[in-house]
């Protein structure tokens, strides 16, 4: 297991490497960034003179390097629009963030799994339609939709829940919801099919025919082979949230670093922009390494991989 | 049906639901098993060998009907036992090795875990004692090093190790019963021989009756007491292995020994023959003998009820009184 750990990791920093170079260049790709800092009626001079004052004017390679050793001890530089520095200005978005993404993918795999399981169990009984009836709605629906109806209900109507803000855990209940929603369907429906598909297996009968009780087989012999790409999918999933999870963020005016990303892109901010995305991809990266030792326990042949 | 009579089975009768109809996949079996005794049920696939054998162990699925006016395993009624009765009697008292070595083991658990399972659950025994249990049981089925075997998982075994790892699960607790479904057919030649023999000489050490199924007669010859021959749901032909290899008397019996190769008798390269024609549909009414639709000797009464003939215990189905050998012999 630990060969395999290792591997892995290793992997995890040369894909981590590549996108910390790919998010640097983003401030080359996207023009002149001397020009766009300079603003539109600045003259040429001004241009260059900001040019030496940031330093673009030195080599790509040595800017990247001077760029990731900061950022390695949480430099990222300062916000062009907001002046301020770009980590203070992101750890607590991202407190917002990362406690609703957490939220939202529990939400969903608490949901999700007995939901996918039960119907798995019994095919085509009122437990499995209406587990189908729950993942198509919640394709369909989208997620602003669903957060106003909830707001709507539960914050004018009943008045139970705030509808905006972060200060409590009273504060995150609908935006897990709607978020954890959001994520909820192709979880159920990878779980029953990977359910279906162990419980149909030779092995399942073989322990049967030990004498096992139903739970045991359900839950010793075939969840843990069945929940193996779930497992991957989350991953995939939670990172997914923490980006992308702006509209749930706009719809709760909850602060979180989706809603800066969505900003700082809007207003050209790149130090901010390059930082999110930096951020964001080593959470990703993270998950994914973290999933993948997760499914190297559950099942020992990936082990060698 | 004497004091050590084991297993009793009549009329066993599996009815499926399929698209057309219902799939009358066993019709009305009957046999028995004394205590040690090896009873080999023979026949083509699709007969439904297997779906008898998972009928014996209550692992049949929701959708297939059983019924039977007996079903006793020793002192228990299996038609009316409870599923907690069943399962105190799985893997404990009758336990059953399967087709597949390859995917009847689960990836996710080393072997270790595995054989010791059966044993935790039916004995009040701790994990060091299943542990010891095991290693003794590998032992048995010939698997070298067998302590740090335990540690390993099935996907770096070999087919012909994970059949051996399933029947030293299958004997944990000492079963009375073994059913082994085609237990060598996935497997090499060379191995197959060498998981039968061990077979046999575990059955006759523990005193444990079998039931062996396999589509091979010679096989059957080798190392069953007792044969039952079994066609499109029926058994055709039943009795002690001698008599039925010495004079098999329906027409099918004897067109699956002409298919072994007889050591001594049959020249190298000659044709092996092979009974010509398809089992027919099962699907709806079936009447009459089964057979006929591919027997050379087939005339119109065998759409009729068909008589058993014979003597109890060699005993078969025909319409001819001989079981047609005698027309047989004649075009021979
Ligand atoms: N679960 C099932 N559903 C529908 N048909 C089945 C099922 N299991 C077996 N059958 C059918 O029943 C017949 C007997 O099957 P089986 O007992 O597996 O035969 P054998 O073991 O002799 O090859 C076959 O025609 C097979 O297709
Ligand atoms: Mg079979």
């Amino acid at each position: 297991m630990l060969p395999f750990i290792l591997k892995r990791l290793g992997l995890a920093l040369l894909v981590a490497f590549t996108v910390s170079f790919i998010s640097f260049s983003l401030l080359f790709l996207s023009g002149d960034p001397a020009a766009a800092l300079a603003g539109e009626t600045a003259s040429g001079e001004d241009i260059e003179a900001i040019r030496t004052l940031y330093g673009f004017d030195r080599p790509m390679m040595v800017q990247y390097g001077e760029w990731l050793f900061s950022a390695v001890r949480g430099d990222f530089g300062e916000s062009y629009y907001f002046k301020l520095p770009v980590a203070s200005l992101i750890t607590d978005r991202l407190q917002v963030t990362m406690l609703l993404g957490l939220c939202g993918i529990t939400f969903a795999l608490l949901t999700a799994v007995p939901l996918g399981v039960a119907a798995a169990i019994r095919p085509n009984s009122m437990i499995d339609r209406l587990a189908l009836f729950l993942s198509v709605a919640g394709q369909a629906l989208p997620s602003f939709w669903f957060g106003l109806i909830l707001i709507v209900l539960f914050s004018i109507k009943f008045q139970i829940l705030p509808p905006s803000g972060a200060e409590s855990w009273r504060h995150f209940v609908m935006p897990t919801i709607v978020l954890g929603y959001y994520a909820m369907p192709a979880i159920m429906r990878l779980t029953r099919a990977g359910m279906l598909d162990v419980l149909n297996s030779d092995y399942i009968r073989t322990a049967r025919a030990k004498g096992a009780g139903e739970g045991r087989v359900l839950f010793k012999h075939a969840l843990r082979n069945a929940i193996i790409p779930v497992v991957s999918l989350a991953a995939v999933q939670m990172g997914f949230m923490l980006g992308g999870s702006i509209v749930v963020e706009s719809v709760f005016a909850l602060h979180g670093a989706g809603y800066l990303a969505w900003e700082s892109i809007a207003r050209n901010d790149l130090p901010t922009v390059q930082a999110l995305i930096l951020i964001f991809s080593m959470f990703y990266i993270t998950f994914t390494f973290l999933a993948d030792v997760l499914n190297a326990w559950l099942d020992p042949r990936m082990r060698s991989a | 049906m004497t004091e050590d009579t084991l297993l009793e089975v009549r009329n066993l009768t599996l009815d499926i639901p399929a698209g057309g109809g219902t799939l009358h996949a066993v019709r009305g079996i009957d046999f028995d098993l004394k205590r040690g005794e090896t009873l080999s049920i023979v026949g083509e696939s699709g007969s439904g060998k297997s779906l008898t054998s998972l009928a014996l162990m209550g692992l049949l699925g929701n959708s297939i009907k059983r019924s039977a006016d007996v079903m006793r395993f020793d002192d228990i009624d299996l038609l009316t036992a409870s599923r907690k009765t069943m399962r105190s009697l799985r893997g404990n008292r009758m336990a059953m090795i399967f087709q597949e070595p390859m995917t009847s083991l689960n990836p996710a658990y080393t072997i270790g875990d595995q054989l010791m399972e059966a044993l935790l659950l039916h004995r009040r025994v701790g994990r060091a004692k299943a542990r010891e249990r095991a290693v003794e049981l590998l032992e048995k089925v010939g698997i070298t090093s067998a302590g740090s075997r335990l540690g390993q998982y099935p996907h770096q075994l070999s087919g012909g190790l994970r059949q051996r790892v399933m029947i030293a699960m299958a004997l944990m607790c000492e079963p009375d019963l073994l059913i082994a479904d085609e237990p060598t057919t996935a497997l090499d030649v060379t191995i197959q021989a060498q998981i039968l023999r061990l077979l046999v000489e575990l059955t006759r050490e523990m005193n444990m009756a079998m039931i062996l199924i396999t589509h091979d007669l010679g096989v059957v010859a080798r190392v069953a007491d007792k044969v039952a021959v079994m066609y499109a749901g029926e058994l055709v032909e039943t009795g002690p292995a001698r008599p039925v290899f010495a004079r098999p008397s329906h027409p099918y019996t004897r067109g699956l020994l002409r298919c072994i190769p007889q050591p001594g008798k049959t020249a190298r390269g000659a044709d092996l023959g092979t009974i010509p024609g398809i089992v027919p549909s099962l699907i709806g009414d079936v009447t009459g003998c089964a057979f006929r639709t591919r027997c050379a000797h087939a005339q119109p009464t065998c759409r009729k009820q068909i008589p058993v003939r014979g003597e109890v215990p060699h005993q078969f189905r025909c319409v001819h009184a001989d079981g047609a050998i005698s027309a047989e012999r004649e075009t021979a």
